[in-house]
C-alpha cells in the first residue's frame, strides 16, 4: 500500500534540476508526481516514476545522492472539505506529516504525503475508506 | 620483519657515537663546498673544528626553503655537477620548484631507506608492488620503485592518472602492495565502486600511503574500502624523498631512519630544541647526502617525537604525531587553522565523505571561513530538517575545535574537485585581494 518515492539532493544552482529530468528523460522513465523543497543553498527533489529501480541506478550513475523512501499516496475525494476532512482522521491518530505534496491522478487530486510513521497512516485512510494509492496503480492508469 | 638489524636496531649510544661522526663530515664537507653555508658559518663564527657533535646542531644555521629558492637550481650543491647522476624536483605551488640532486651513494641510500621502509611495512620480494606515485620529476613514483626493486619485489610502475586501468591491471596483475597517496587511493576506492568492482577481488593486503598530510579516520576509511592495511611514509624531496621516516607494523609512530637523516623538533620561533613529546617543527640534517646535504632543514612540520624503543625493536626515533603542516596553515581571524583539523571533525561524523574545501574571503575587514562538504549516499535524507541538522552538526563540531565560525555549505557528491595527486583543500580568496 505504500510508494516509492525517489529523492535526489541538489545544490541551488542553474540547470541541476533539467540535469535531472534529462537522466530520467533518456531512459525513459516517467515522472508522475514531482515537488521540490529547497533552503537558500541546497533543495530535495522528490518524485514518484514508473521505474524507479532504473531512475535510481542512472542518477546514480551520474553521481547524484539520491535515496528512495516510502511514501503514501492518497486520492482526494472530490467534493467540498474532502481534504479537509481526510486530514482530520490522521491528526486524530497522533500522526505527524513531514511533508505533502499535490498531483493530478486520473483527473482527480491525490496527495503524496510522508508522515513520522507511514504505515499506520495507510491504516487509518485505507479503514476510513479512502483510496490509497498502490504501487504500480499509477503506471497503469 | 627489519631490513637492516645494525643500522635499525642499533643502541642508542652507538648511534649518538655515528651521528656525532657524520655531522663533522658533514659540516666539513658544507664548509669547504657550499658557499652559502660556509657565509653562514663565516657570520655566526663557526669553524668547521669546532663542531664535534650533535648537541651542538642548535648553534648551527638552518636551512629554508627560501634559501634553496636563492640558490636555485643548483647553489646548495655539494659536489660538482659531474658527479649528480639524477635531479628531482618538487613543483611549488609559488614560485620556483624545489631540486634535488643525487650522487649515485644518494640513490643508494635511497634505495637502502625505502628497502627498509617496505619491509617495515611487511613487504618482501613476493610481493607484487603497484606504484601509483606519479614518475618523473616527483621523488615518490622513482623513489619507491628502486627501494622495492632493491628488496627483490614485482615492481609495476604504473605512476599516476588513467585510473581505470590501473584498476584492472591491479585485478590482472595480483598487485599486493599499493604505493600512492591517500587521496589517491580513496579516488580508486571510488572509480572501483563506480566500476562495480568489490575491493576483495583485488589481493591488495598493503598501502604504501605519504606525500600528503592524512589523518587516521582517513586511514580507517581507506582500509575499509581498499581491504589492505594503510602505512605511512614520510619523505621530502629536500632531505631525499619518500623513505626518511616509515610506520612499523606496531603503528606507533614513524621510524626515522636517524642514521642518515637526523630529526630535531624545534620551537619554531626560537629554533630550540623542544622536550620529547612536545610540539614543534621537524628539522632534518640529511648528514650522510652528498649532491646536496642540507644542514637543518626546516620541513614546516609540526609534530612530536618519541625515542622509546618500539615494540618491533627498532631504536630509532619515531615521530609520533603530525599536526599539520605550518605552509598549509591559515590564520582566521587570528587563530590558527590546519586543515587536518577539520578533516578529523568530519570524519568522526561518519555521514560525511572526507571531501571537503576551505574556502576563506574577507569580507569587510573580517574573514570568512566556509567549508564544503559533500553529502554521501548514506546520510541524505529526503527531508529538509535532517540535511539541516547535519550542517548545524558540523558547524557546532567545528566550532568547538577550532573557536571560530564558519558557514557549512552541504553539496553533490563529486562536485569537489579531485585531483589524481594531491587534493586541493583550500582556496583562500584573501591572497588575491592582497
Ligand atoms: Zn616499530
Amino acid at each position: 500500500m505504500l510508494l516509492k518515492q525517489l529523492s535526489v539532493f541538489l545544490e541551488n544552482r542553474p540547470g541541476r534540476i533539467t540535469q535531472v529530468t534529462k537522466v530520467l528523460d533518456e531512459i525513459g522513465v516517467n515522472i508522475s508526481a514531482f515537488s521540490i523543497a529547497d533552503t537558500s543553498d541546497f533543495g530535495i527533489l522528490r518524485m514518484i516514476v514508473d521505474n524507479i529501480d532504473a531512475a535510481l541506478q542512472a542518477l546514480k550513475a551520474q553521481g547524484f545522492s539520491v535515496r528512495t523512501t516510502q511514501v503514501v499516496g492518497l486520492v482526494v475525494p472530490h467534493q467540498p472539505g474532502g481534504m479537509h476532512q481526510a486530514l482530520e482522521h490522521v491528526d486524530k491518530a497522533g500522526i505527524e506529516i513531514e511533508y505533502m505534496y499535490a498531483f493530478a491522478y486520473n483527473s482527480k487530486a491525490a496527495v503524496i504525503i510522508k508522515a513520522d510513521d507511514t504505515l499506520k497512516l495507510v491504516n487509518v485512510l485505507t479503514e476510513s475508506g479512502y483510496h490509497v494509492l498502490q504501487e504500480g496503480e499509477l503506471m497503469h492508469e | 620483519m627489519i631490513w637492516n638489524e645494525h643500522a635499525e636496531c642499533m643502541d642508542r649510544e652507538q648511534l649518538l657515537r655515528l651521528q656525532n661522526e657524520r655531522l663533522r663530515n658533514m659540516v666539513s664537507r658544507l664548509y669547504y663546498n657550499v658557499p652559502f653555508y660556509r657565509k653562514k658559518f663565516q657570520e655566526a663564527g663557526i669553524n668547521p673544528g669546532d663542531i664535534t657533535g650533535i648537541d651542538q646542531l642548535k648553534d648551527l644555521p638552518t636551512t629554508k626553503k627560501q634559501d634553496l629558492r636563492d640558490n636555485y637550481p643548483f647553489g646548495l650543491f655539494a659536489v660538482p655537477q659531474s658527479e649528480i647522476v639524477r635531479l628531482h624536483a618538487s613543483s611549488g605551488t609559488t614560485g620556483k620548484p624545489t631540486v634535488g640532486g643525487y650522487t649515485r651513494a644518494d640513490l643508494r641510500t635511497w634505495s637502502e631507506v625505502v628497502a627498509r621502509s617496505l619491509y617495515a611495512a611487511g613487504v618482501d620480494k613476493n610481493d607484487i608492488v603497484h606504484v601509483s606515485y606519479g614518475y618523473g620529476l616527483f621523488t615518490g613514483g622513482l623513489g619507491i620503485h628502486q627501494g622495492a626493486q632493491k628488496i627483490g619485489a614485482t615492481v609495476i610502475p604504473a605512476s599516476g592518472g588513467n585510473t581505470k586501468k590501473q584498476i584492472q591491471i591491479m585485478h590482472d596483475f595480483g598487485s599486493t602492495v599499493l604505493a600512492c597517496t591517500p587521496s589517491y587511493a580513496l579516488y580508486l576506492a571510488d572509480t572501483m565502486k563506480e566500476m562495480g568492482m568489490d575491493p576483495s577481488e583485488l589481493k591488495l593486503r598493503r598501502g604504501i600511503f605519504g606525500a600528503e598530510p592524512w589523518t587516521e579516520e582517513m586511514r580507517k576509511e581507506i582500509e575499509a574500502k581498499l581491504h589492505l592495511k594503510a602505512m605511512d611514509i614520510y619523505g621530502l624531496t629536500e632531505v631525499m624523498g619518500p623513505g626518511v621516516a616509515m610506520e612499523c607494523e606496531h603503528q606507533q609512530g614513524l621510524h626515522i631512519f636517524e642514521d642518515h637523516f637526523i630529526p630535531e623538533i624545534v620551537d619554531p620561533v626560537t629554533l630550540q630544541p623542544v622536550p620529547y613529546g612536545q610540539v614543534g617543527e621537524l628539522v632534518f640534517s640529511a648528514v650522510t647526502k652528498e649532491g646536496m646535504p642540507l644542514l637543518r632543514y626546516r620541513t614546516r612540520d609540526l609534530t612530536t617525537m618519541t625515542i622509546e624503543k618500539c615494540t618491533c625493536g627498532r631504536t630509532l626515533a619515531r615521530l609520533t604525531k603530525f599536526l599539520g603542516r605550518s605552509d598549509d596553515m591559515l590564520i582566521i581571524r587570528g587563530v590558527n587553522v590546519f586543515p587536518s583539523q577539520i578533516e578529523s571533525v568530519l570524519l568522526e561524523m561518519s555521514e560525511t565523505e572526507p571531501h571537503y574545501q576551505l574556502i576563506v574571503d574577507r569580507i569587510n575587514n573580517l574573514d570568512i571561513l566556509e567549508i564544503c562538504v559533500e553529502v554521501n549516499e548514506a546520510f541524505f535524507s529526503d527531508e529538509i530538517r535532517q540535511m539541516e541538522g547535519l550542517a548545524k552538526k558540523i558547524k557546532a563540531n567545528i566550532e568547538s575545535v577550532l573557536g571560530i565560525s564558519a558557514k557549512i555549505k552541504l553539496v553533490e557528491p563529486k562536485t569537489i574537485e579531485r585531483s589524481e595527486g594531491k587534493a586541493k583543500r583550500v582556496i583562500d580568496r584573501r591572497k588575491l585581494i592582497d
